[in-house]
């Protein structure tokens, strides 16, 4: 039987001041003018809570550039939701999170590109360094709980050690330290991001002393490079499991990356109701449960894991959502994994392509 | 280790509420959703870093039948495991 979704990530909008080349967010970015506006997110969110929804992630693009973000967000915690701010920190001051806290604001998670300024200015494509900073001093004054995310590449995985210490610095309960994931800007710039084997192998003691030093005080996750592994990242909890993604648009998803899998029909808030398109929709019931595997996963102990890897994963490397995720060295296409990683890490890597403003 | 003599509190930015749709004492926290049961939303709702496990257990005996310190140890763990409670 299918279960009530628990998490519900809104992501208001794409806008965003920054131009991060490993942003996850999909290449065609949804234009202001096909934002859904205040009235249609707050009845959004009523169906979610309706539906099962008990926590909300307010998410982007940059959330701090929605006007409304207040409204929003008080509508949320209104209804019971635990909410929880994912931001950049820029456009964050003292008095727009006195207001948010007042409204009802549970939790931030703060992204930061690197712990050397010039690099992570360089990363963000702006100058944010120091007002992340900033940004995490308010939260911390407003006693809030905070989870740092840095996303990890190339570029920054030299200076893991670093970015631990800025989480420490800024007060961080969490740290997730997050490979990146190949979606949307991140797959276009994934010649440049891919970290070498090197570079993994130094990260990967460093944050077991932190994890050790830092025992009790601020939990870190690492989230491993699923490149470089023999198996692959769960599919989340599973799809349509436990969480839904609404794009700014209104389209609704299993997860914020699957609207690269063009054969599914698309679901939108303006057509359906969150409660049709979770439990009768072909998109949310395609890849649900274990039933529409085919070998190897259908004969493997580790289906209830990793549900066959990433299903965008998989239709983005194979063109076929149904396959099992070729990050796998038991799928049929795992030499193309092999392939990208040979062909791609390379002594001369290309340019980032800075992700593009809305 | 947690004993009769660990105080527990409920960690910053856990909230706990009650949800109809599932019937339930839920706890919600950054990284997700706890479902509890009668007992554990009890303990939890114990959990003010005054009070100690046995404190806890002594308050249970009298509104659950059956309730041993040795289950509150357990839940407090599981709690701990989750990161919804600190243990002093
Ligand atoms: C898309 S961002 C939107 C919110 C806000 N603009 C920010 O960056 O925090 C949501 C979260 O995903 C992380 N993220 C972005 N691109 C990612 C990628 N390719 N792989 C893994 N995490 C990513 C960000 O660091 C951030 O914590
Ligand atoms: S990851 Fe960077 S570019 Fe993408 S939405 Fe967040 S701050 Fe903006
Ligand atoms: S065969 Fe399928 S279920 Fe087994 S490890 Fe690989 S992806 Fe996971």
């Amino acid at each position: 039987m299918t279960e009530a979704p628990l998490g519900l990530l809104a992501e208001l909008t794409h806008r965003c001041p920054l131009h991060c080349p490993y942003c996850s967010n999909p290449i065609e970015l949804v234009q202001r003018a096909d934002e859904l506006d205040t009235a249609t997110w707050q009845r959004v969110f009523d169906e979610g809570r309706e539906l099962g929804v008990l926590q909300v992630h307010l998410s982007g693009g940059e959330p701090l550039a929605r006007p409304d973000l207040p409204q929003l967000l008080a509508h949320a915690s209104g209804l019971g939701c635990y909410t929880n701010l994912v931001t950049s920190g820029l456009g964050l001051t003292a008095e727009r999170l006195a207001d948010l806290v007042e409204r009802g604001l549970d939790h931030v998670q703060l992204s930061v590109q690197d712990s050397d300024p010039g690099n992570a200015n360089l990363i963000a494509g702006v100058k944010g360094y120091d007002r992340k900073l900033a940004a995490a001093a308010l939260i911390k004054d407003a006693e809030l709980p905070l989870t740092v995310n840095a996303v990890l590449h190339k570029a920054n995985l030299d200076n893991i050690g670093g970015i631990i210490e800025l989480a420490e610095r800024m007060g961080a309960d969490r740290l997730e330290l997050a490979n990146t994931q190949y979606y949307g800007w991140a797959l276009r710039n994934r010649a440049a991001l891919l970290p070498t084997r090197e570079q993994l192998a130094a990260a990967g003691p460093v944050v077991q002393q932190a994890k050790q030093r830092l025992d009790g005080r601020m939990e870190i996750v690492y989230v491993v490079a699923d490149y470089h592994e023999a198996n692959p990242k769960p599919c989340m909890y599973g799809w349509g499991a436990r969480q839904l993604t609404v794009a700014p648009n209104g389209d609704v998803l299993p997860c914020p990356a699957a609207s690269v899998i063009t054969t599914l029909p698309v679901q939108n808030v303006r057509r359906s109701s969150l409660a049709e398109i979770w439990y009768d929709s072909e998109t949310f019931n395609a890849y649900r449960g274990t039933e529409w595997m085919r070998e190897p996963c259908r004969s493997c102990p580790r289906k209830e894991i990793d549900f066959g890897g990433c299903r965008c994963q998989a239709f983005q490397l194979t063109g076929d959502a149904a396959a099992t995720d070729p990050v796998c060295t038991l799928s049929p296409d795992h030499g193309l994994v092999q392939d990208i990683l040979g062909a791609e890490i390379i002594p001369v890597r290309p340019e980032l392509a800075m992700r593009r403003s809305v | 280790m947690t004993s009769l003599d660990s105080v527990p509190r409920v960690r910053r930015g856990v909230r706990c509420t009650y949800d109809k749709t599932r019937d339930s004492d839920v706890v919600l926290f950054p990284e997700g959703v706890l479902l509890l049961n009668e007992t554990a939303a009890a303990v939890v709702s114990r959990c003010d870093g005054a009070a100690s496990i046995g404190d806890i257990a002594l308050a249970l005996a009298d509104e659950f039948e059956g309730v041993q310190p040795d289950d509150v140890i357990e839940v407090v763990d599981r709690l701990v495991a989750r990161r919804v409670v600190d243990v002093d």
